[in-house]
């Protein structure tokens, strides 16, 4: 019977709570970027993560009391679907940009192509990229050298792949019922992707200090941490998830045949990856 | 996923107590829905708030160009008056009312008890009084409120930009977290909660341009996020993507910031197009002409509409064959958009139209839309472009095309479904009052501007050279009449959710829809369950015209 | 043929002649340039077939409003199809779009294509003036919108734009150009994106910071041209405006030549004559009204909320030595006020900096050196 009424959830004070915690978080950091206390930024944050968590629990004691039937996991698949979706387009956004730099403004700037009177502003510039030599080095930080596709980043690259391996392995192992694998391919996924964020913190300090090469470091800097600072910040993101699906695992939620919860954050988890993908390839390799 | 546990037959009542006990009342009401009925009463209601906020911006902005000189602000404040009319209409009012169109009525037109993600949508409608407060608090703060126009350009707002720039970039954050959910709500809602006899084909034309709407809108609004985070990051964090000296180039903005707005001037225009499409055959009492053209040209104006962002950047230097390219381009939205205005007009023709105050709004857009995109095919051309780019040619176009468009539109749906929201007839004569009082007033405010570009008046400016007076000045006094006759709209709704005349289940007697089965107002959770197949068919699209009484099911499934 | 523009012909120096400015025009203005005739054309054509489409659309409408109401017993008709019409009206708008493109394609084209120039001029939009520099002919200079202008825009100041001769769209220095030549015009900003637009030439383009926009034009008359900036740059966006004075190439050479020998003896001059306090302030007070006043206004009172006012402001009247700093390095806390240090010579800042310490009753008795210029950079 239940199978034919699609779930309506009672009123609820989370979205408000969640809406008004990330307004304040928002607020919070414009405060904070003009001098203020991070207190605000602080407040805010704290009251979305209490919505979430409330909000979370409330769904999955929903889902776990019956009431969602198939047709309301689909609408959970796709709205979990079309969201990864709309994160893939902001990541277009800055590899838009990336593209456009290395394709138009530097050699522009360097004296190539249609618009290559710019040279005429910067005749000592040499188109390049990596760029190491900035039009004007007044207000920029030199860096020594570009990071390359290999060391540390390829590390990396095969570190979440096989992670990717992992959390997959996990999955069979749920549909399989081996929950004792399931927990163990889970927390080598976690591990993995905890040794990533550590290399990557790693690299980010060896970038900073060594090199030279910062957010200031033109253009070339400044797409670097972009493109790897908002993936790194997905990553933690899907760290944070997968954390929660493993302690819901250990608290014996998910079933064979019924587990969306874990199966989101896996599809997160393969976008992080696929993402990195990309980023191996347009900023540190090619 | 739904963790099954054995024995839910309890848990079912269970449900359905819940749902039903202790349902909150007075504020807090407001505060917790999840209905959608609800929900889009507040985006309603928060967008007309906001467009007599931004309309007072606008009433300012004409005062102080009704003549040359300087009267009333300086001129960093007017730039500021414009940055936050442009910012508040496009993103707390017209974006939010046609959300709030989408809530109450998709649930409604497809069958379905509610939209797909309840809470989701709570949470999309609260973030905007959050990022409303947020943008407008720009005002109280040292140097004003932002000031780089709506589009905000970099390095003005980047370099130059006073400290409102960052409220209003994490107001945009905000407003998107807001915007992409509740597409996202829109599209799984309408792909998933149908009713089961309700094919993709068969479902009515706003619900199709809401879908499409929705796709351009998980497309595009986070692109905006992007550019608006290198704005931020440019300012405070020392990186040059703007910076030539970097390595940076500020017309890189431009195009990454087009690619949003590009599509969202279109996420702006096609549930518009899907209002006008439910209103006409309604008072034509015809099926509407080309059902499927409709929706297929919906669907190519979506896709070329993320093709032809250059078109708004003719003048920064484009290599030529970029240009070239846009303007292609652009020219070809004309082909889907002309075959649209026919089809509406192929509707009326030999129709038996009335002329009730839903239609004389869903009419006056077909003119007047047209002007507008008219003048939108003159802008495609790159040479006639390097006259009319940043000049009061623009301001006409997109005035056209937003407010005798979109915003008439939007009025044109509230008088049609107020009824049926609200359960109340609305006072007609009131109505017809305040449609022809705006009509006549807004082509006074608006159309004097084609001239006044023409002639050479650029935009954004607080004071001009004595050759544009006169179009200024019967623009102005235009402007304040259409902004206080929207008071008589304000009127109008106040006394029809007090009372009126029983609007019963069909108020308007040619209009079909699965919406006009149910009563006014509709119950609290609309479809508990779905509509039958025979219901769906007799309410299908070819249903207009054949009175229900006479209604064969074949006759309307075809 | 458009309205008559209002382009005066036999003018004085400045050529700002009083014109009955307040006819009105309803469509471009008389082109002066083969691009303009171009845009010219362009402009009309997709006039008249955007007039001619609202024309039929309309017609339509309104027969059909006309025609089937109920009110007057029409009954309905059930067509919802005709496959004739409907590939008709897409057809023939496809064919109108190409019909068009073709003459818009070749006139791109030929606007943006360069050639050799025979003049060269560097034009840097900066907020909010216009700089014109001629590289080959070692000339350079600032133009600022004139002052009659300014007074009268000014909010409570009680004069009449009726009363200013092209109000909002006159210059102290207008950009002289020959007529029948080519000559190619390299825009680029100082600051953030201005947009050059002389609406009789026929296009804008933009000025972009860190870039060059390259375009050429050949004005075939002479006469006076005037413009404004065309993308919004800040709060003095209205008052930046552009105005050419195109001359024939004779009348183009005796200016240059004039110039050159006027900037020499000026800068000889003021090399030779001793650094007075009087010298600094009538020297100040031109560099003043022509580059400072724009924001902080003719009587140092500045606008409240937006530009500070010098007039007994505690950076004109204190320490010199950050008087010194915010102008030759700008302020760190609003880059609106930028480093002057990079255009202006040293005696140029020694001057407005003693007119700034002194004018307006701020009295401080200061006379700044070019030699304390140049140590403060």
């Amino acid at each position: 019977m239940s199978e034919a009424r699609y779930f309506v959830p009672q009123p609820s004070p989370w979205p408000p709570l969640a809406a008004l915690g990330l307004a304040l978080t928002l607020g919070g950091i414009a405060h904070l970027l003009h001098g203020g206390s991070w207190l605000l930024m602080a407040s805010g944050s704290l009251v979305l993560i209490l919505a979430v968590t409330g909000w979370f629990s409330a769904v999955i004691a929903e889902g776990r009391s019956g009431r969602y039937n198939a047709q309301v996991d689909r609408s959970f698949r796709l709205g979990m679907a079309w969201f990864i979706f709309s994160e893939v387009l902001l990541f277009a956004g800055f590899f838009g940009a990336l593209f456009y730099i290395r394709e138009f403004a530097i050699p522009w700037l360097g004296g190539y192509g249609d618009k290559g009177a710019a040279h005429l502003l910067w005749p000592h510039f040499v188109s390049q990229w990596p760029l190491l030599e900035f039009p004007s080095d007044a207000d920029f930080q030199v860096p020594k050298a570009a990071m390359g596709p290999t060391g540390i980043p390829a590390v990396n690259t095969a570190i979440l792949l096989l992670s990717g391996l992992t959390v997959t392995l996990a999955h069979w192992s749920l549909k399989r019922d081996a929950r004792d694998r399931l927990v163990r391919w889970l927390a080598v996924t976690i591990a993995l992707g905890v040794v990533f964020l550590g290399l990557q913190a790693h690299e980010y300090l060896f970038a900073y200090q060594e090199l030279g090469l910062t957010l200031k470091s033109g253009v070339y800097g400044s797409t670097f941490f972009m493109l790897t600072g908002f993936h790194g910040m997905h990553v933690t993101i899907g760290l944070i998830m997968l954390t929660v699906i493993l302690a819901r695992v250990l608290a014996g939620h998910f079933a064979p045949r019924s587990h969306f919860g874990f199966e989101a954050v896996s599809l997160y988890w393969h976008f992080v990856d696929l993402v990195w993908l990309a980023l191996y390839v347009f900023v540190y390799w090619i | 996923m739904s963790e099954i546990l054995s024995g839910t037959g309890g848990a079912i009542s269970g449900t359905e107590a819940a749902l039903h006990h202790g349902r909150p009342r007075g504020w807090w009401r407001w505060l917790v829905t999840t209905n959608h009925k609800d929900i889009g009463t507040l985006y309603l209601v928060f967008s007309l708030i906001m467009l007599f906020a931004g309309g007072a911006l606008a009433l300012l902005i004409r005062a102080e160009l009704f003549e040359p000189g300087l009267q009333l602000v300086q001129p960093d404040l007017y730039n500021a008056l414009v940055t936050m009319h442009g910012l508040t209409m496009i993103f707390l009012v017209i974006m939010p009312a046609l959300v709030g169109l989408a809530n109450w009525q998709i649930p409604l037109m497809i069958g379905a008890p509610d939209m797909a993600l309840p809470r989701i949508n709570n949470w999309s409608f609260w973030l905007l009084p959050c990022a409303a407060v947020l943008l407008w608090s720009g005002f109280l703060l040292p140097r004003g409120g932002p000031n780089a126009g709506w589009t905000f350009y970099a390095p003005l707002s980047s370099t130059y930009g006073p400290p409102s720039i960052d409220f209003m970039i994490f107001a945009i954050h905000a407003l998107g977290v807001s915007s992409v959910l509740g597409a996202i709500n829109i599209i799984v809602t309408t792909l998933n909660l149908r009713a089961p006899s309700m094919r993709l084909r068969d479902m009515p034309l706003f619900v199709w341009t809401w879908l499409i709407t929705a796709f351009l809108l998980v497309l595009a609004m986070p692109v905006l996020a992007a550019v608006a985070t290198m704005v931020l990051t440019d300012r405070h964090f020392g990186t040059s993507f703007f910076i030539a000296a970097g390595g940076g180039d500020p017309v890189l903005f431009q195009h990454v910031f087009w690619f949003f707005g590009h599509p969202e001037v279109y996420i702006m225009i096609l549930p518009a197009f899907g209002v006008i499409s439910e209103v006409i055959p309604a008072f034509a009492r015809k099926p509407l002409f080309g059902r499927i053209s409709m929706i297929l040209a919906v669907i190519a104006i979506a896709f070329l509409s993320v093709i032809v962002w250059a078109h708004h950047m003719f003048t920064v230097g484009m290599p030529v064959t970029g240009q070239l390219f846009f303007m292609y381009a652009t020219a070809v939205i004309a082909i889907p958009t002309g075959i649209k205005v026919f089809n509406w007009i192929a509707t009326l023709w030999q129709g038996s139209l009335s002329f009730e105050t839903p239609m004389l709004w869903a009419l006056s857009f077909v003119f007047l839309f047209t002007v507008g995109g008219l003048s939108g095919v003159m802008l495609a051309n790159v040479p006639a472009d390097y006259q009319y780019q940043d000049t009061y040619f623009v301001v006409a176009h997109l005035h056209y095309v937003l407010v005798t468009g979109s915003l008439f539109a939007i009025i044109a749906a509230i008088y049609f479904w107020l009824p049926k929201w609200t359960g109340h007839r609305f006072d007609e004569r009131l109505g017809q009052l305040h449609f022809w009082l705006s009509v006549v007033s807004v082509n006074l405010t608006f159309f004097p501007m084609h001239f006044a570009g023409l002639a050479g008046m650029p935009r954004r400016i607080p004071d001009y050279a004595l050759q544009f007076a006169d179009f200024n000045l019967v623009a102005s006094i235009g402007a304040f009449v259409f902004g206080f006759s929207q008071l008589i709209f304000l009127w109008v709704i106040v006394k029809t959710v007090r009372g009126g005349e029983p609007a019963g289940e069909r108020p308007w007697e040619g209009a079909r829809g699965l919406e006009w089965t149910l009563a006014s107002p509709p119950p609290y959770h609309s479809f508990e369950l779905p509509p039958s197949p025979e219901t769906v068919a007799a309410e299908g699209p070819l249903a207009y015209g054949i009175a229900e009484s006479d209604a064969k099911p074949d006759e309307v499934t075809r | 043929m458009p309205a008559t523009a209002e382009v005066p012909t036999g003018t004085s120096a400045t050529g700002s002649i009083a014109q009955p400015t307040t006819a009105l025009h309803w469509n471009l203005p008389d082109p002066a340039t083969a691009t303009g005739h171009q845009v010219y054309d362009m402009h009309m054509m997709v006039t008249l077939v955007c007039a001619l489409i609202g024309l039929v659309v309309f017609a339509s409408m309104t027969w059909a409003i006309v025609r089937w109401r109920r009110s007057e017993g029409a009954v309905a008709a059930r067509f919802s199809h005709h496959a004739g019409l409907e590939v008709l009206w897409t057809l023939v708008p496809t064919l109108i779009l190409v019909a068009m493109a073709i003459p818009t394609t070749r006139t791109l084209l030929a606007i943006n294509r360069t050639a050799a120039p025979a003049v060269t001029v560097r034009i840097t939009g900066s907020q909010w003036k216009w700089h014109y520099a001629y590289p080959d002919l070692r000339l350079a200079f600032y133009s600022n919108l004139k002052s009659d202008s300014r007074e009268a825009s000014r909010k409570g100041s009680g004069q009449s734009p009726a009363a200013v001769p092209n109000y909002l769209t006159d210059v102290d220095r207008p950009l002289v150009l020959p007529t029948g030549q080519d000559i190619q015009l390299q825009l680029g900003s100082d600051d953030v994106i201005h947009s050059w637009w002389v609406p009789a030439f026929g296009f804008k383009r933009d000025a972009i910071p860190g870039y060059l926009n390259l375009v050429d034009i050949n004005i075939e008359r002479p006469g006076w041209y005037r413009g404004q900036c065309a993308e919004l740059c800040g709060a003095g966006h209205a008052y930046m405006p552009i105005v050419v004075h195109a001359v024939p190439p004779a009348q183009f050479e005796g200016w240059v030549a004039q110039e050159q020998r006027r900037q020499a003896a000026e800068l000889a001059q003021a090399a030779g004559r001793p650094w007075t306090r009087d010298e600094a302030m009538t020297q100040g007070q031109e560099t003043y009204e022509t580059i400072c006043a724009a924001c902080h206004q003719k009587d140092g009172k500045g606008i409240p909320g937006t530009f500070p006012a010098l007039a007994g402001s505690a950076v004109a009247t204190g320490p010199l030595r950050a008087h010194l700093k915010i102008v030759v390095h700008g302020s760190q806390r609003n880059p609106v006020m930028r480093a002057f240090g990079k255009e202006l010579s040293d005696l140029k800042l020694a001057g407005v900096i003693t007119y700034e310490r002194n004018a307006w009753g701020n009295d401080t008795g200061d006379l700044v050196t070019p030699d304390q210029v140049g140590a403060a950079r």
